[in-house]
């Protein structure tokens, strides 16, 4: 059992462990020639392996971003598939070194789990998936339906919250993995499956027949999904945050992966700040003058790599929506590279 | 062969110095000290370098988390439990759906175990071959497919609520689970207890009076037409007086379930199922090897005394069988109880799941957790094995030498 393992481990390094936990990530890493990250056990669109056998997906972008960053290769990750339930265990344990696991950002988790959030990756809510044969139209509508959930989820209290909230009742059936629980929906036990809304998307395309199944309209929660990182690392936590930041900067600036060579010429202030042809943002961060110029080659800007693995581009289609950038409707902002 | 003359009881001192130090005397026993406060001191050591590492880390330790609302629900409880209630509530509502599904998953690997068995030692060629076809089919396939195989390909295919199986309109069985009426106490109810426990008491009394008369005069006495009477005649007598003891809450379809009535959920019969059948299997094949172990010329002087099959097998064979047979079938009802753990896999809300899995993730809390889940498990078995150890002491009282 895995997760039994990892709580060994953590059990053994706390017990054992004599000195505190200053442990230079980074340098780890470079050591170790390779980032070990930790990401879900398949989610279309944010992390599962292809036909080949090769991750992709957003959050796992996140993780070859960082990758790129250091090594300029994209390829020098681990994966190590994860559970809800024994995400934060992996990472306390320091069996990855980052977690980029569609997580929602909440107090607790930041406060009581040793770790921290490094930023907003995907903002997100909760949603439910219905059969269009039950011709339900709202959530208002589920009064005594039965409810299919992945335990180990913020998803089951908003659920309680919710249904309690509104005076319905339910009843629920919480699974150990998303694939157990969308075959429990699919199979009939359940009425509604609820998760993220992007879940729900990506889960949708794993049933027969996709197009009987739709997403009600009601979004019950906030789920601002990003990274974490162990505490005590500081210069680790700034260069997970600011490669987010790269990425979401680098579609502000108009920096893509066809015209990055191109621009990184370009006489531009602010380009040459970025590009570190001027100054030497990427050496304070620990990383190399051309840090950005390696993430955008590798991955692409935000808005690129959203397109290609839930936006339009995909077979989700998820729209930009709240996750568009500040100045073009939505609320995703990067602090100035400079 | 000449008998030893009997020793002097030896004196205290020495007594206790044996105990204490065996051959090496005090100086041993100035070791197992030392050795005994080393190993106290290590474990304190690993208790506070963890705690002081987490610390450091800043991650939440400690039992506080326990009192904090848990905020998530549960679809089966066996005590009353609403989100509002607190992570130990959550873990009473585990323990005691791991108990549940443990102890009837027992019962009935038991059962079907025996049946299996003695339906494999049978003369009959087919029952004995469909018996050992059994055995080897459902011990040779892994138990996660199995449950998995009930949850998934047998109740998942029962028809949706609204095209449910009825009874008399009131027993309903779909893919939701088997509806069933839930009977209410009405003023008669206790009365009617009060007879049930009285016709049982008297059954137990007359059963051993009948025993004892059998035994010491050798005089038959036939007890079942009394005991139906008693067991039917006084409860029904108190209905009479009373009234009905229940009235029945018929469940009915409202909205996407039934509403009213108890449920068995699928769940937790796709896993009592899968458990009960699959460690049947073992069992059957345990209780073979102990009946095959008693000599046959104790089958044969049962025949020759004019029992019966059954009953020299009831009164002769397994009585002496179950020596041998005790100690491994403990071993089966542990294991039963473990693989209850595979709940998590059918979203069955066992201890693992409701506490390893949904509370552990909810406060991170891991190392506390998963040791209270480790020390529960070891208590049932404890526990288990202790019950066992009992029932086998006293048969092997009743058995003599």
């Amino acid at each position: 059992m895995k997760r039994v393992s990892l709580v060994f481990t953590l059990a053994l390094a706390a017990a054992f462990s004599t000195e505190a936990a200053t442990a230079q990530t980074l340098k780890t890493v470079k050591d170790r020639g390779m980032l070990s990250c930790g990401v879900s056990q398949g989610l279309p669109g944010f992390s599962s392996p292809d036909d080949k056998g090769n991750w992709t997906g957003f959050d796992v972008d996140i993780c070859r971003a960082i990758a790129a960053a250091i090594f300029n290769d994209a390829t020098k990750i681990k994966f190590v598939p994860l559970s809800a339930k024994d995400r934060f265990t992996a990472l306390q344990s320091g069996e990855i070194d980052v977690l980029s696991r569609n997580t929602t950002w909440t107090l607790s988790r930041d406060t009581s789990l040793g770790a921290n959030f490094t930023g907003v990756t995907y903002y997100d809510g909760q949603g439910f998936l219905v059969k269009k044969s039950l011709k339900v139209n709202s959530a208002l509508e589920l009064n005594s339906a039965s409810v299919c959930v992945q335990t180990g989820t913020t998803t089951e209290q908003n659920l309680a919250d919710y249904f309690k909230g509104n005076n319905m009742k339910y009843e629920v059936i919480a699974f150990g993995t998303a694939d157990e629980t969308i075959k429990a929906y699919e199979s009939g036990r359940c009425d509604v499956f609820t998760s993220d809304v992007s879940q729900l998307y990506a889960e949708r395309l794993k049933v027969a027949n996709p197009a009987d199944h739709v997403v009600l309209p009601e979004v019950i929660s906030k789920e601002p999904l990003g990274p974490m990182v162990r505490h005590g690392d500081d210069q680790w936590f700034d260069i997970v945050k600011w490669t987010l930041f790269a990425m979401v900067g680098a579609e502000e600036l108009g920096i893509t992966q066809k015209n990055a060579d191109e621009l990184a010429k370009s006489n531009k202030p602010e380009l040459r700040r970025a590009f570190g042809t001027d100054g030497n943002l990427g050496e304070q961060l620990g990383l190399t003058k051309d840090w950005l110029l390696r993430i955008v080659k590798a991955v692409g800007n935000y808005g690129e790599s959203f397109d290609r693995n839930v936006g339009p581009g995909s077979k989700l289609g998820i729209a930009r929506g709240l996750n568009q950038l500040w100045n073009k409707g939505g609320i995703q902002y990067a602090p100035p590279i400079r | 062969m000449s008998i030893e003359p009997r020793k002097p009881p030896p004196q205290f001192t020495a007594k206790l110095q044996r105990a204490l130090g065996g051959r090496a005397g005090w100086a041993g026993f100035a070791l197992q000290i030392l050795f005994v406060a080393a190993l106290a001191w290590l474990c304190y050591e690993i208790v506070a370098n963890a705690r002081a590492n987490l610390q450091a880390q800043r991650i939440t330790a400690g039992f506080g988390f326990m009192a904090n609302t848990a905020g998530f629900d549960v679809s089966q409880a066996l005590i009353p439990y609403s989100g509002s209630d607190s992570y130990t509530r959550v873990f009473l509502v585990g323990l005691l759906n791991t108990l549940l599904v443990s102890i009837i998953g027992i019962f009935f690997a038991t059962l079907i175990g025996f049946l299996v068995a003695l339906g494999r030692l049978s003369p009959n060629w087919l029952l004995s071959r469909i018996s050992g076809g059994y055995v080897e089919l459902i011990r040779n396939l892994p138990l996660l497919f199995q449950i998995l195989f009930w949850y998934l390909a047998v109740l998942a295919a029962l028809p949706s609520p609204r095209q449910s199986i009825s009874l008399f309109d009131s027993f309903f069985l779909s893919n939701r689970g088997f509806v069933v009426p839930r009977p209410i106490g009405n003023p008669g109810f206790e009365p009617f207890v009060a007879a049930i426990v009285i016709a049982v008491i008297a059954t137990l009394l007359l059963q051993r009076y009948a025993r004892k008369q059998l035994f010491d005069h050798g005089r038959m006495i036939r007890t079942l037409p009394y005991v139906l009477g008693m067991l039917i005649g006084l409860p029904l007598l108190s209905a009479l007086l009373f009234g009905a003891p229940v009235k029945f809450e018929y469940p009915e379809l409202k909205g996407f379930n039934f509403a009213g009535g108890s449920r068995v959920i699928p769940e937790f019969v796709a896993l009592t199922l899968a458990l009960s059948t699959y460690t049947a299997a073992f069992i059957a094949e345990i209780v073979r090897a102990g009946i095959q172990s008693v000599h046959k010329g104790q089958m044969e002087a049962g025949s020759s005394l004019g029992l019966q099959r059954g009953s020299t097998l009831r009164l002769i064979v397994v009585p002496q069988a179950m020596r041998v047979i005790l100690p491994p079938h403990t071993n089966q009802y542990l294991n039963l109880t473990k693989n209850s753990s595979l709940a998590v896999a059918i979203g069955y809300p066992d201890l693992v799941s409701v506490f390893a899995g949904t509370t552990l993730s909810q406060t991170g809390q891991a190392i506390e957790i998963i040791a209270i889940t480790m020390g529960v498990y070891l208590v049932i078995s404890l526990v288990t094995s202790a019950i066992m150890s009992f029932y086998g002491w006293r048969l092997g009282r009743s058995l003599g030498p």
